[in-house]
């Protein structure tokens, strides 16, 4: 198995008709994934690369069985559609949009807490890469193709920094399970531990690399979840060791603003937390590879 | 976004805090009369800069008489302020503000902020004000008050009363600081806010409660819906090149060092900063071009890098997924084309078709040093430097 997407995960586009949603949709659906159609407001009815456009998120789950929506909607209404997804019964959303303020996610967070646990949304993102798991579903804006398939979990704020940990890992011949970019901004859907805490619980996947960076809770709060309930181990990567503090470096979240939330402190807590640090970006895929033969998962 | 003093405290009087009578000047003439205009005896004049820690630098004068304010004015207009939170090059002070003096018989701490472990509004409060927040969680922490608001429903009178009362402020004037507290946390709740510090709240000997300093952040990312706080950006309090990044959608932070960054991605760029410093190097930027990395941006992109006169090497490390390194390629000597660059230039392309960008790059007439990884491109930046 990997997580959250599998084969079949049926996926809904919203913000499908625009520009940047027609691009990605139409990447998704070359690499597999399997796309039943899209929403856009007043488009309903209409026929978009050969897939159905609803009005409405609610109309496009009960036509076509979707579970899942990806996120192209511009920052000012993005906080309506993700509300929209969670209240059709969508089980995923995974929100790409950049540039969503920070009062609008408080307020998405808050409004998911009207839902019992088991009928609650998950929401990764915003302003986040996606989600692959390769050779099987790709819900996001990844280059599909540098991910192999295989058994190591990789979570991620950042997109690029993803990228480049999986291009180490197809050149050390090391596969991915099922990939995560959970986004740059101060205020996210699924955190780290959220994430972590599925691939624990997934039987494909042997080992967990966290791409971690400057600013917030999250990091250290994965490391203390991981200490203590995680049977594998986890591999983590902290960005920002040259970032001053007090400044945004460009993901509106990376900025440094109380102890524990610099890179430095950040690595420290996490080794005390038993994670092995990559102590640079570039040897995120010979770190995970050194961890996976001292613990015989080879 | 941040905003002066004076603007903020005005945020603040429209949502019912009180603040001291004052005013903005421009000149040492107009500040005499404000002075005059305010009234009383003794007057506060206030450099107004992007800045916290004012005071210890020289950049808050109190007067008494409305010549000395006059004078005050004169010394501080069109300096630059160096505090130790803007840098050795300070900031420059174009507009003074001019304020009443208060009688103060307690300092409080007043601040709101997103706490993001409980993705609430969080108040804290203390009875040290004039410090530093991270001066009271050294030195004082047990005089912290924090109280996390449900964002659904907002702050409650009961909330702000238990704050109150928790600053040990007397009983008579527990709904005035009440009052206080919400109107602190309406103006953040309401215009889009990550910061509303109050610093010092005072009560003074007349038992009003005042702001008698105040710090405002805003949401870059609201400012779509929030014009009327958008026309309050002061791009003097801002590094030039910084101002020139962002008004064409890149992000850019000016640092000490000395090799030029152009990178996609923010994760990658404080990445590839730091290879550069574990090389043995300074970087002397942060700039993410944003995913696209197209050849309009690379050209900016290099125009920016090219404005910096600190820089003596430039790093190009893109990493194309969707946008392919031939495109990526392209735009860079197209970007070459039109600007010209005097110093080495160290280029690293990954990703999508990664062998033939470095092939178009190589075929072409730029004078580049080529890089594979991460770790060999920061390493040929720094030996680069000679």
């Amino acid at each position: 198995m990997s997580i959250i997407i599998h084969k079949n995960t049926k996926i809904l586009v919203q913000g499908f008709t625009g520009k940047i949603g027609s691009f990605h949709a139409e990447e998704m659906i070359k690499y597999g994934s399997n796309v039943v159609g899209g929403v856009t407001p007043g488009k309903g009815g209409m026929t978009h690369l050969n897939l159905p456009v609803f009005n409405t998120v609610k109309e496009a789950v009960d036509q076509t069985g979707a579970s899942t929506s990806i996120l192209f909607v511009p920052p000012a209404f993005a906080a309506d559609s993700a509300m929209e997804a969670a209240d059709a019964g969508i089980k995923t959303c995974v929100a790409i949009t950049d540039g969503i303020p920070s009062h609008d996610m408080v307020k998405i967070k808050r409004y998911m807490r009207r839902y019992p646990k088991e009928k609650k949304m998950g929401l990764v993102g915003p302003n986040c890469a996606g989600i692959i798991s390769p050779g099987k579903s790709m819900l996001g804006i990844m280059p599909g193709h540098i991910y192999k398939e295989g058994k190591i979990g990789i979570v991620s704020r950042s997109g690029t920094l993803g990228y480049e940990a999986a291009q180490q890992f197809k050149d050390l011949e090391i596969g991915v399970s099922t990939s995560v970019g959970i986004g740059g901004d101060p205020i996210n859907g699924s955190s780290f531990r959220d994430i972590i805490e599925k691939f624990e619980n997934d039987d494909e996947t042997i080992a967990v690399l966290m791409i971690g960076e400057i600013g917030g809770p999250q990091e250290v709060e994965a490391g203390q979840f991981a200490k203590e309930n995680m049977s594998k181990p986890v591999i983590a990567y902290i960005a920002g060791l040259t970032a001053p503090k007090g400044r945004v470096m460009g993901h509106a979240g990376a900025i440094v603003s109380a102890y524990g939330e610099s890179a430095i402190e950040k690595v420290e807590l996490l080794k005390e937390c038993g994670v092995t640090i990559s102590k640079n970006p570039s040897v995120m895929g010979e770190t995970v590879k050194k961890v996976l033969v001292e613990n015989n998962l080879n | 976004m941040d905003i002066h003093e004076y603007q903020a405290k005005k945020i603040l009087s429209d949502f019912g805090v009180k603040i001291p009578t004052g005013g903005i000047v421009y000149s040492p003439e107009n500040a005499e009369n404000k002075a005059r205009e305010i009234g009383g005896s003794k007057w506060v004049v206030k450099a107004q800069v992007h800045s916290g820690a004012r005071g210890k630098a020289g950049g808050i004068i109190i007067c008494n008489s409305p010549l000395e304010v006059a004078d005050a004015t004169d010394k501080l207009l069109g300096k630059k302020l160096i505090t130790n939170q803007t840098g050795p090059d300070g900031k420059i002070i174009n507009r003074i503000y001019i304020e009443e003096a208060t009688d103060i018989k307690h300092e409080l701490y007043l601040g709101l902020v997103f706490d993001r472990s409980s993705e609430s509004i969080m108040v804290v409060a203390s009875t040290e004000g004039g410090m530093s927040v991270e001066e009271i969680s050294k030195e004082k922490p047990e005089t912290i008050i924090r109280s996390k608001i449900e964002v659904a429903v907002g702050i409650q009178q009961f909330q702000a009363r238990e704050i109150a009362f928790g600053l040990g402020i007397e009983s008579k004037l527990i709904s005035r600081a009440a009052n206080t507290i919400i109107g602190c946390y309406k103006a953040f709740s309401e215009l889009d806010a990550t910061m509303v510090e109050v610093n010092p709240l005072v009560v003074s000997y007349q038992d009003e409660i005042l702001a008698l300093d105040c710090k405002m952040s805003f949401d870059n990312n609201a400012m779509f819906r929030r014009d009327e706080i958008a026309e309050l950006r002061d791009k003097t309090q801002e590094n030039s090149n910084e101002v020139y990044a962002s008004d064409r959608g890149m992000n850019y932070v000016s640092l000490d060092g000395n090799i030029g960054n152009i990178i996609n991605g923010a994760g990658l760029a404080m990445a590839s900063m730091d290879m550069i410093k574990l090389a043995g190097g300074e970087p002397a930027n942060f700039l993410d071009v944003g995913g696209g990395a197209t050849p309009e941006k690379i050209v900016k992109a290099f125009k920016l890098i090219s404005m910096d006169t600190k820089v003596k090497v430039i790093l190009v490390n893109i990493f194309a997924g969707i946008n392919r390194c031939d495109w990526v390629a392209e735009g860079i000597v197209q970007a070459l084309s039109k600007i010209e660059i005097k110093h080495p230039l160290v280029i690293r392309l990954a990703g999508t078709n990664v062998e033939k960008g470095n092939e178009i790059l190589k075929k072409s007439n730029i004078n580049y040093i080529e890089a594979s990884t991460l770790e060999d491109a920061a390493n040929k930046a720094v030996k680069a430097l000679g």
